[in-house]
């Protein structure tokens, strides 16, 4: 066993450390974090089939509550961002949970890393949560439930999806980053998303309404989008510049 | 610090409510369509109006703290947020009161700034129990922080979204300030600098109370000579920074 | 090396760390003593930049804490309580994202892992070691990035005599490494000891060169 453990010669010589930035980039930090993100889920396969089979069993519920076998317009945009909001919250509540039980917040806060990168690298992993959830969900709901065809409203839904996604991630990693280290993490994780998650729900519920009629324009209504972009953007920068208050100790 | 000026403050917020109550009873017209119920709107809106204020303030006294991890500022933040709840049930309750007698319900989804208000005041609802679940209270502070300026962005962010989701409904009738009468504008803009002089007086006995409570733990610390305070077990609410240690000197974060 | 005065750090009114004040030079170990919630592991984490401190000055490898963390971040080696890795992840690629937040080649972290002999299992998910395996993969970790100041919190607890001598050159005296180490041990510690402090309450009630200092004396901390 060879001691690789002096200091190697070369290391006096090596340039001084600015004392006010972190050595290491921020997206190659966000490519680190993402990846170990989505290793550690494909190993544990925790959130994303928790999600999507709550979706489906939420959607068979909707059918008893209602007692209705198809739905369109209003009812139908509402059952389904419903049920993506809350199966979303599952994601939300287990997002930083490994983090804070295992690998530990320090390992990270040690590391000469530019801190913002987790924020980023746990909202794509939300976010890539949502779209594997959606793929499977969506199409789940217009066999179950969807009264009008699905294949016209696709391409506004997708762009519907994807903007309210983007919202749902990025809230919802500030909320969890929030909730996991109190000692009521999976209580206080949803009540404060749904509040914050309102906009989000107006905005995505009327841009879909009007596509899942039977006589339907193809795109929303461009409010209704421009509702949804302006938020995630106003939000994202404001859950940017708050995140590293949640990582110190 | 505290304390100074309380006396001036309450003075002024009595006079200010006595002048409002006045004109509300015997100045202010009674308004053609609702009647005498209508007088509630110069409680009902002054109210929402301060306790949404409060919640923005209560958002940027957090970012004071944050910036400099002084804790009095964060003292400040949360006694606004906490009163501005207390005003804000008030608010919901007014509001519920006037829907049932102008409307007949007790809630009506087609009034923005009542939904809007509801959201809200679901949100800020969450924010004690979240400072309960923290026990360290640096951190307790912090993350009450930055809840705070989260949900103080929210509040105009969430007054645009509902408004434009109500807005091919039916036209808003209760809460419209424009367009008032004389006599009327001039009763609603007394009764909102007295309701804003209560909300003012509210936390500043707040803020003095504490103080004061947080110095005689001091004292009787330093009286009875133990090296260790007596606990004051989990508690929401900060404690006044004990008098004699310096704030955390501001610096870039680490 | 390390140089503080006057060091204070409070949770909430109870006072963690008072008046703490030493210095430490280039390649000498300071042991820390004391019993549980005396400070030890407050210390620890002030030192690593996890935590700032409400008084006084903090000086680690020429650095003012917290102002000029980043210059010291990266060069610090920290070993908790906690492993501080992912139990569905092998050491490998525990050690992979280690070593890519630290900014080291990967080479590295075949090196550790040969260095503390988990090579073989280097591929398991972590969870399928044993204790003292995984107490070994975090001493890779702590090590991994070659750091000039090792932070150890009771380092050789879950690890055999065999794997003690394992880890020597990595963390211990041979390794030639400016450390501050929080012991439990009276007499291992003293012995790895050039300056020893004995912490009760957060305040510290003994600071002396290891050679003036008895077991018994630290002992009495105990108590």
């Amino acid at each position: 066993m060879s001691g690789v453990v002096d200091a190697p010669p070369g290391r006096a010589a090596a340039a001084p450390r600015s004392a006010v930035r972190p050595q290491v980039g921020l997206w190659r930090t966000v490519r680190a974090v993402l990846a170990k993100e989505l290793l550690v889920e494909l190993r544990t396969l925790e959130s994303v089939p928790a999600m999507t089979l709550f979706s489906l069993s939420t959607f068979v519920i909707f059918h008893f509550a209602l007692n209705r076998s198809s739905v369109e317009g209003d009812l139908g945009a509402g059952i389904l961002w419903v049920t993506l909001l809350f199966a979303s919250i599952l994601g939300v509540n287990r997002l930083f949970v490994a983090d804070a039980e295992q690998g530990g917040f320090d390992a990270f806060l040690l590391a000469p890393v530019e801190r913002s990168a987790m924020f980023i690298a746990k909202a794509l992993t939300l976010l890539a949560y949502l779209a594997a959830l959606e793929i499977v969900a969506v199409p789940a709901f217009a066999v179950l439930l969807l009264g009008s065809p699905l294949a016209p409203a696709l391409p506004g839904l997708i762009l519907t999806l994807g903007l309210a996604d983007l919202g749902v991630a990025v809230i919802g990693t500030l909320v969890a980053a929030l909730a996991v280290r109190t000692s009521a993490r999976d209580l206080l994780g949803p009540l404060l998303a749904l509040p914050l998650f309102v906009p989000i729900v107006i905005g995505a519920a009327r841009a879909t309404a009007p596509l899942l009629s039977a006589s339907h324009p193809s795109w929303p209504a461009a409010r209704w989008l421009a509702t949804l972009g302006l938020y995630d953007l106003l939000f994202g920068l404001i859950a940017y510049a708050l995140f590293d208050f949640l990582l110190e100790d | 610090m505290y304390g100074k000026g309380l006396r001036a403050l309450s003075i002024s917020t009595v006079v200010a409510m006595t002048v409002a109550l006045g004109l509300v009873f015997f100045y202010a017209p009674l308004e053609a369509e609702q009647g005498f119920l209508q007088k509630i709107f110069y409680v009902h809106v002054p109210l929402a109006i301060v306790s949404l204020s409060g919640f923005v303030i209560g958002g940027l006294l957090a970012i004071a703290h944050l910036r400099t991890r002084d804790p009095r500022w964060d003292m400040r933040s949360y006694v606004a947020i906490h009163m501005s709840l207390i005003f804000g049930l008030a608010t919901l309750i007014t509001g519920s009161i006037w829907a049932k007698g102008s409307w007949g319900h007790w809630w009506v989804w087609n009034e923005p700034t009542l939904v809007s208000f509801l959201i809200v005041f679901l949100l800020y609802a969450t924010y004690q129990p979240l400072r309960f679940a923290i026990e360290d209270p640096e951190r307790q502070s912090r993350y009450a922080s930055v809840f705070a300026v989260t949900a103080g962005a929210f509040v105009p962010l969430n007054f645009i979204a509902v408004r434009a989701s109500t807005a091919y409904l039916h036209p808003r009738v209760l809460g419209s300030t424009s367009n008032l009468p004389g006599s009327m504008a001039l009763t609603f803009v007394v009764s909102l600098a007295a309701i804003a002089l209560l909300f003012a007086t509210l936390c500043k006995y707040e803020l003095t109370a504490k103080h004061t409570r947080a110095q005689v733990r001091a004292l009787r610390r330093r009286l009875g000579g133990e090296a260790r305070p007596s606990p004051r077990g989990r508690s929401a609410a900060p404690a006044a920074p004990p008098a004699g240690i310096a704030a955390p000197a501001p610096g870039g974060a680490p | 090396m390390l140089a503080l005065d006057g060091l204070a750090r409070r949770f909430g009114e109870r006072e963690a760390l008072g008046g703490v004040s030493l210095s430490l030079s280039e390649g000498q170990t300071l042991v820390v003593f004391g019993p549980n919630g005396a400070g030890k592991t407050t210390l620890l984490r002030v030192l690593a930049t996890l935590l700032r401190p409400h008084a006084g000055t903090v000086r680690v490898l020429g650095a003012s804490l917290p102002d000029e963390a980043w210059a010291v971040r990266g060069r610090l080696g920290l070993l908790g309580h906690e492993p501080l890795l992912y139990r569905e992840l092998s050491p490998e690629q525990n050690l992979t994202y280690q070593a890519r937040l630290q900014g080291v080649p990967r080479r590295r972290v075949a090196e550790v892992l040969e260095a503390v002999a988990i090579s073989s299992r280097a591929s398991e998910p972590l969870r399928m070691l044993s204790r003292g395996m995984v107490q070994r993969v975090a001493i890779a970790r702590a090590v991994l990035h070659e750091p000039d100041l090792l932070l150890l919190d009771e380092p050789y607890a879950n690890l055999d005599p065999a794997a003690v001598e394992l880890v020597e050159p990595l963390i211990g005296a041979a390794s030639g490494r400016t450390r501050v180490i929080c012991s439990h041990d009276p007499g291992g510690g003293l012995a790895e000891a050039d300056v020893v402090l004995g912490l009760r309450e957060g305040r510290p009630e003994l600071l002396r060169a290891a050679r003036a200092v008895s077991s018994g004396e630290i002992r009495e901390l105990y108590r």
